[in-house]
This record gives C-alpha cells, structure tokens and sequence, in this order.
C-alpha cells in the first residue's frame, strides 16, 4: 500500500498549473474560484444544437459513426459468461444482413466478466488500439463508489490485469458534494496509477462523475476541472444507474470544459455520456454538439464515446431503413 | 346574440395522445358542396412510423388481456358512443351532406357493430379453435392469436360505420390497429379517437391517421413491424403494389371491398387477423 502512495502522479500539467503542490486548499480555491455556468444559456444552447435537420448522406455518417463511437455496455446484477459472450458477439457483428456495418469502439462490463469478454474477443480485441474492440472495465465500487479506497484500487487493478484497456471509475460523490476535494482528487491519481500494466503502460482512465447526483451545472463544471487535474483520460456523465442519467446540457458543459482543458494546455481529454441516450435522433445531437463544441476532430473512438446498450438496435434499424427504403422492425436485430 | 364559431383544428391520435403532423401540414375539411368544416392534421410518413412504434408497445398488452376484459372494454366503448350520438350525428350530416335520419341510421348501425363485435371477443376462440383428433394419447388443440400490429386503410366513404366495421374486428382478438381515416369524411374519425382517450382503451392499442392513405400506405404495407395488412377502402389505390411490397415481409393482406355495405360484420373479419397456434399435451402423466 505504501508503495503505490509513493508512485502518485498526477497530471503533469495540473502541477504546471498550481505551479505547486495540489492540497485540498488550493484545490478549493481554484475550483470555486471558476466562473459559474448560466444555466439557461447552457440549455438554450443545447436546445439550438439538438434542432439542427442531419439527412440522407450526412445522416448515413452520422449513423455509421455512431456506431464506431459506442462503448457496447451490459451492467447488471444478473450478468452472465453467457450473456457477455452475447454482447461480444454483437459487438463483432452488429448486423448480420449487412456486413459493412461498423464495429462497436468497446464492449463495456462489470470487472469480474472481463476474462471472458477479452476470451469472446480474441482477435478482434484491440488491446487499447483504435483497430478493434476493446474491453472496459467499471470498477471502484460502481456505481455508488461507496468503499474503501484499498478495495477500490485492487478492484481497479484486478480488472486491468484481466485484460481490461479502458477502466471506467466512479468518483466520491459524497466527498465531492461536502466540499473535500482533494480527497476525491487523491482517490483519482491512486485509481489511475492502479491502472498502470506491468509493462509500464496504462489503461485508459474513464472518470464518472454521476451528474446526476451532483445536482447544479456549477458541480458538474468543478468536477470535470477536477477529474482531468487529476489525471483522467476521459470524464463520463453518469452509471446509468442513477436518473437523470446523461442530458445534452451537462454533455455540453463538460465539452466546454474539455475544450477549455484544451485551449489551456494542449492536451485532448475525450468524453462519454453514458445512460439514457436510446435513439438515434438523440445520439446524432451529441455528435453535432461535440462538433461545434470541440470540433470534429473528438468524433474518433479515443476522444468519445457513447455508454449504451439500447442505442445500437436503433441506430441498426435506422440504417436498415435507409438501405432498403422501407422501415424495420425489432425482428431484424437482436434480442439483448 | 350572435356567437363567433369555434371551428375545430383536429389532430392525430398516437399512442393515446393527440399530436399535430410531425411534417406540420393540415388540409381543409370540407362539406359535400365544399364549404369549410374543419382543419385535420395531414399524416406524413413519420407520423405512420411513430404509429406503428406506438401501436408495437401496445401490443403485448391488449393481446395478453383475458378475451373477458377485452370484450368489456370494448363494449364500455359503444356506451361512449352512444352517449355523444348527437355529435356524430351532426358531423355525418355536415359532412356527407345526408339529411339526419341517414346519418342516426349510420350511428346506430355503427354502435350495433361494435357491440355485436365486443361480444365475440370471449367467444370467437371457442367457435374457431379446435380439439383435433390425432392417432395418439395427446390433446391437440389450435387456438387462434392475434397476427400482431395490423394496418388499415378505411373505407374512404363511409364516416364512422365504415371505419368501425374494420377497426372492431381487427381489436377483438387482441390485435392493435394503425388506421388511416377516410380522406374526405375524418371528422367521425377524430371524434372516435376522443372517445376512445376517455375510455378504456390503453394508448395506442388504436392509433387514427387522417390524410392521404394514397401517401401514407405504401409505408405501412412496406413496414417491417407491421404484421397484416387491411386494404378494404383502398379500392381507389394502386392496391396491387401494396399487396407485392406487404408480400416482401409476409403479412396477411385483406383486399379491398367494394358495394354498398362495405366490411359487414362475420366471423371472418376476425379470423383473418389471427394466426393458429396448434399444441400437443399428453393426456396421462400415469
């Protein structure tokens, strides 16, 4: 345990930044010191992206590129082997009648299932790569997150040394909303050094903030800041457990934040809603918010990402639709 | 005093709720001699698309409901009807331009339909199933279910008894139903579709589409959740086409009628919207 404390980096730029030591101090003085978020703008903004008439071509795009974009996720208590070499198997081939259907970017499960999701994979499983599917991972207790911090980290690590690419972590909503930052802070550099791989490399850090249960605009703009400070490699709205889950207002304010992040320092941070997002017609406005946020550079499998199980029977569906001129039906894609 | 009318803007009816056209367009109602009655929602495509979504989730349902329950909402359905017969009676007359006593005689018929056909829907599965002899020690039974989510189009000139001489068989065995009005006559229709929010129905067991069935069945008949296909009003239609699009994904297809009595009431109607499911038991677990 002393050794893993010993190894705690954080983001290299946030120490830039601080130009000293992070403390739970200067963390609350620099989280509350950003400007607040104005929340009807926010949701008039979000509105006049999500009005935007995506058709014929472009919607074919953005359909195929949804696709490419979603982390495939099964998060439930009656998981099985079984169901996860499913899933796997929709991820490959998410259409059997149409095979230049693209492929999911991840499948994401609960830690204990992912050797068989990287055995189902085999050769498709991109270790981390663009070309293939990778395996998430959530761990730290998700959802509630509520456990100490040593079963977090071996949580994490467990998963990582199963084979997971990308671990998706729950944040100390608790410890968030009371104020004690740098708590939560410490918890994120701990939980993305226990990602670190024997090899020296690391899995992608996904850091869920649960907006949620963070309840203004304002904590969602303070947690993003904090989850990158401290070294995540994504941020991700919500488990899925918890509603509401991901809307288009907080999506966007946590883009603004990433492209502040990006402005500020160079470095792209990607972002994940997750929960909630069931239809293509939803799906599409996170793309055109993303591209007129961060720009259409984040629309790749490394910078975003969509958390959904539902999303990827209709977006197939849609796609049928505009192959054959004429609607489908739930009999032509799976049953999950 | 003189009064201002009121004339009424009327909408569609999905999933038990009573949105505008999603395409936004209306068209003008108008009586025999062309004077204006009303506006009516002019269904687009998607429109018939959310209809179907609407009448899919529905299904499982109505189609699970016991054929007694079943059978009481759709009676409590005729006695709305025949508590606002004064409304359709007046919507008959202005819009067909038939004196009154033609258009109370269409009401009437029209409400002894519907509950001739309420009556059936806990009867019609011991008349049309079966107990078949077989050379064994089993019980083989075929019992009738519904064919799933059936499209309609209703007869284009007739106001409400045409539309409830389709609409009614197509419910009794637990169908849920997607129809398009009659194009020229919708008021009867729009009126049905209140009458059926305020009673037992659940949402979109019965979705109302008014405007052009020439626009919108091709999507219908061509639509892979769509599982039976009823062309009775589509006389006027290339009905042939919509007959080879329905073949592409299997569905049942009722051709369209014609004559004066359009659709009349038989067991057929119902039937034709089921499939047969046969079972084998043993007769002995000794």
């Amino acid at each position: 345990m002393t050794e893993t404390q010993k190894a705690l980096v954080p983001r290299p730029t946030a120490l830039e930044l601080f130009d000293g030591p992070v403390t739970d101090a200067s963390l609350r003085r620099y989280l509350e010191g950003i400007p607040g978020v104005d929340a009807v703008g926010l949701e008039q903004r979000a509105a006049n992206l999500g009005s935007r008439s995506i058709k014929t071509t472009s919607k074919k795009w953005a359909l195929d590129k949804i696709i490419e974009l979603i982390d495939l996720t099964t998060l439930e208590g009656a998981d099985t082997p079984g169901k996860v070499r499913s899933l796997v198997a929709k991820a490959i081939t998410p259409d059997a009648s149409d095979s230049s259907t693209p492929r999911v970017a991840a499948v994401c499960v609960y830690g204990d299932m992912v050797p068989y999701a990287v055995e189902a994979l085999g050769v498709h499983h991109a270790k981390g790569t663009d070309s293939g599917i990778n395996v998430a991972a959530v761990a730290t207790a998700f959802p509630s997150g509520r456990a100490s911090l040593a079963i977090k980290l071996s949580d994490t690590a467990d998963a990582v040394d199963a084979g997971a690419d990308e671990i998706d972590m729950v944040i100390d909503r608790g410890a968030f909303l009371s104020g004690r930052y740098g708590q939560v802070y410490d918890e994120i550099v701990a939980v993305k050094e226990a990602c670190r791989r024997s090899d020296g490399s690391y899995a992608h850090l996904k850091v869920i903030l649960e907006t949620g249960e963070l309840n203004t605009y304002d904590n969602v703009r303070r947690a993003s800041w904090l989850a990158i400070l401290a070294g995540g490699d994504f941020i991700k709205t919500s488990t899925g457990k918890v509603a509401p889950a991901a809307t288009l207002p907080v999506t966007l304010s946590m883009l603004e934040v990433v492209r502040d992040w990006h402005r500020l320092t160079g470095e792209k941070i990607g972002v994940k809603p997750a929960g909630g997002i069931r239809t293509s017609k939803d799906a599409i406005k996170y793309l055109v918010t993303v591209a007129e946020t961060v720009g259409e550079e984040w629309l790749q499998p490394h910078l975003f990402r969509f958390g959904a199980s539902s999303l990827l029977n209709d977006v197939l569906l849609q796609r049928q639709k505009m192959t054959t001129g004429h609607y489908s039906g739930a009999d032509y894609v799976t049953i999950d | 005093m003189s009064r201002l009318a009121v004339p009424k803007t009327y909408k569609l009816y999905i999933g038990g709720k009573f949105p505008r056209s999603e395409s936004g367009r209306t068209y003008e109602v108008v009586t025999k001699r062309g004077a204006f009655l009303a506006n009516a929602a002019k269904a687009s495509r998607k429109d018939a698309r959310d209809a179907v979504v609407a009448a899919r989730s529905a299904l499982s349902g109505w189609a699970n409901a016991t054929p007694y329950n079943r059978g009481q909402v759709l009676y409590r359905i005729a006695e709305l009807l025949e508590g606002r017969r004064a409304q359709f009676v007046d919507e008959i007359v202005s819009s067909e331009g038939v004196s009154a006593s033609a258009a109370t005689r269409q009401v009437d018929e029209a409400i002894d339909r519907w509950v001739w056909y309420a009556g059936w829907a806990d009867k019609y599965v011991q008349v049309t199933g079966n107990a078949n002899p077989v050379s064994g020690p089993y019980f083989n039974l075929s019992v009738p279910e519904p064919t799933g989510v059936v499209a309609i189009v209703a007869p284009q000139d007739s106001s409400l008894l045409g539309l409830v001489s389709v609409v009614a068989p197509a419910l009794v065995a637990g169908n849920t139903v997607v129809v398009i009005a009659s194009e020229r006559l919708p008021l009867s229709a729009i009126s049905l579709s209140e009458v059926l929010a305020t009673s037992d129905v659940p949402g979109g067991v019965v979705n109302i589409l008014t405007g052009s069935a020439g626009e919108i069945t091709p999507w219908l008949a061509s639509h892979a959740d769509v599982n039976a296909l009823d062309l009775t009003g589509a006389a006027a239609l290339d009905w042939v086409d919509l007959e080879i699009a329905a073949a592409d994904t299997l569905k049942r297809v009722l051709r369209p009628e014609g004559g004066t009595d359009l659709a009349a009431p038989s067991l057929d109607r119902i039937t034709a919207l089921t499939e047969t499911k046969t079972v084998w038991h043993t007769k002995s677990l000794i």
